[in-house]
């Protein structure tokens, strides 16, 4: 009984990564290809693989600034908006004040508006601040939707853990402060893993923001992609090959955070 | 109950500060010009709410916000149940865990105009591994000509992008349940569904309200991959609201009903979004109490 779950378990698992990856392997062939195979033949693997589209952008430094580009706005991001939103989302959950509810459910409606509509204003904003095509105000706007999201999933996290344990530590003679880094935030580290992946992958993929606020100096990879587009037709090999690779720093990210989402937190520890 | 304390709204303060900096100026700047008739930028007459009154009137739109609907419905009910499925299959510890883990994710890490190209490749019945697939099975499909087909392309597509932030929060979830659970849930001989009913589905109330909340603003605002697979077609199969939406403000470089537009869009996802936040909120505790 127990090994016939087990099966089904995997069978459904193996399935769904199938799914999975089979559109990923497609952009793989695709971009070992030249356009003109891509285009003309249908074929399981590359026939005649060929490197030139990674060579492209490994030698092209429109190209690879991109990818350097976007991973500091997204570097940037990314640490800010773990840094302001722990502690409200440890406020969030466990004090109630005046107005809490309403400011954690409005925090969420900052995700809700569509983002083409706040291009000219946010366009507006910067260049008055003088921000325009620095990295620093990709990483600001950017804040907007990752912030929110940050405080909700932590927020969930540090819910799940006991009030005693806050207790305890306070009456043992902690600190605010060291309770908070040496003991809470060991306990949540599944929630801080889950929030920062979610926070580099949604910076990550933003493009309208991205592409709206820079010009030269920050230009980010997937605004270089759009160039791919071009009089004679799509480059396809070449948007391929550059896909693959925007996949690589976020794999690195989660192998990184992979224990921290794995292990959750053990209750015996404290 | 929590204990009430004024101070933690110190904690609360930089992040309010933070989004407000990004999101409060803006919205004003949209609020202003949905009254207007921004005719130059130095020219511009106060039209009041003529522009709310029209697209309120406007058929086109509420055929697309009923297409929406029904899309968002639809991502809501596969993505959701597919997601803690997963979640509960994929293995907690060892390499198996992490090879599982990385693999799950790689789709919600290409950007989203690839994701369109990729799948506008992916599902030619000529060159691409799913349109072949599908005619040598012998199914009539065709994302360009059938409307059918392009609906359900362009789920599919979402279901196999944004899955993954489903599984990966049920998946942390489900984690973070203290084994002592299980041991108890042993002792009483709790078969694997009272497991799933009384122990896993309660403790992952909060990551279920976050991928719920998540995937339906979402989807609701989805944009850039119907517009690279299908460009909206055919006809207005896969024009969502915020195709729509651009086509009016970029198209005919109309800000004020555009403004105007996106108002009322925010109003109505804002709405759905709350509704469904107090339902969750609502069953949540129900569950709580007899589980």
């Amino acid at each position: 009984m127990a090994e016939r779950r087990f099966k089904s378990r995997s069978l459904f698992l193996a399935l769904y990564l199938a799914f999975a990856v089979l559109p990923i392997y497609w952009m793989l062939t695709m971009s070992l290809k030249t356009n003109e195979e891509i285009l003309s033949t249908f074929a399981l693997w590359p026939q005649n693989p060929t490197l030139d589209n990674y060579r492209t952008i490994f030698t092209d430094p429109a190209w690879y600034s991109g990818y350097i580009n976007s991973l500091i706005y997204v570097a940037i991001n990314t640490v800010l908006s773990l840094l302001v939103a722990l502690p409200a989302a440890y406020a969030f959950s466990r004090y109630s004040f005046i107005g809490d509810k309403h400011v954690f459910f409005w925090l969420l409606t900052n995700r809700m508006t569509p983002p083409a509509v706040f291009l000219l204003p946010f366009f507006q904003l910067y260049t008055t601040l003088g921000l325009m095509d620095t990295h620093l105000a990709v990483a600001l706007a950017h804040l907007v939707f990752n912030v929110p999201l940050a405080v909700w999933i932590l927020e969930g996290f540090m819910s799940g853990v006991p009030r005693e344990i806050d207790e305890t530590a306070y009456i043992d003679g902690y600190s605010f402060p060291r309770f908070f880094v040496t003991i809470f935030l060991p306990l949540i580290k599944a929630g801080i893993g889950v929030a920062a992946f979610f926070c580099f992958m949604f910076s990550w993929v933003e493009l309208l923001l991205a592409r709206t606020l820079t010009s030269v100096d920050a230009k980010p990879i997937v605004a270089t992609m759009t160039r791919t587009v071009s009089a004679s037709g799509m480059d396809w090999g070449l948007l391929a090959a550059a896909g693959i690779l925007t996949i690589v720093p976020g794999a690195v990210v989660i192998w990184f955070v992979r224990h921290y989402i794995a292990k959750g937190f053990a209750m015996g520890r404290v | 109950m929590k204990p009430v304390d004024q101070k933690a709204w110190l904690l609360v303060l930089p992040v309010v500060l933070c989004v407000a900096f990004s999101a409060v100026l803006p919205l004003m700047t949209i609020v202003n010009y949905s009254v207007q008739d921004i005719i130059s930028p130095d020219q511009r007459v106060f039209v009041g709410t003529e522009w709310f009154r029209s697209v309120l009137r406007d058929n086109d739109l509420h055929e697309a916000l009923l297409r929406q609907l029904v899309f968002s419905l639809a991502v809501l009910l596969v993505e959701i149940p597919l997601g803690i499925a997963l979640a509960l299959s994929m293995p907690a510890t060892g390499w198996r865990a992490s090879a599982v883990l990385v693999t799950v994710a790689l789709s919600l890490l290409i950007p989203w105009n690839v994701v369109g190209t990729i799948w506008q490749i992916y599902g030619r019945t000529d060159i691409g591994l799913l349109g072949v697939t599908l005619t040598t099975l012998g199914v009539d499909y065709n994302y360009t000509g059938s409307s059918v087909d392009a609906w359900v392309t362009v789920l599919v597509m979402d279901v196999w992008h944004w899955t993954p932030l489903v599984a990966l929060l049920c998946y942390a979830g489900l984690r973070a349940i203290p084994d002592a659970y299980y041991q108890a849930a042993r002792i009483d001989g709790a078969s694997r569904l009272a497991v799933f009913r009384y122990i896993q589905l309660p403790k992952l109330r909060g990551v279920l309200m976050i991928a719920v909340l998540l995937r339906f603003m979402d989807s609701f605002m989805i944009y850039t991959e119907p517009f690279v697979l299908t460009g909206g077609g055919p006809g207005n199969a896969t024009t969502f609201l915020s195709q729509y939406l651009t086509q009016k403000a970029v198209g005919q470089f109309d800000l004020g009903p555009a403004a105007a537009f996106s108002l009322v869009y925010f109003l109505i996802i804002l709405l759905l979004c709350f509704v469904l936040y107090n339902w969750m909120q609502r069953v949540g505790t129900g569950e709580r109490h007899d589980g």
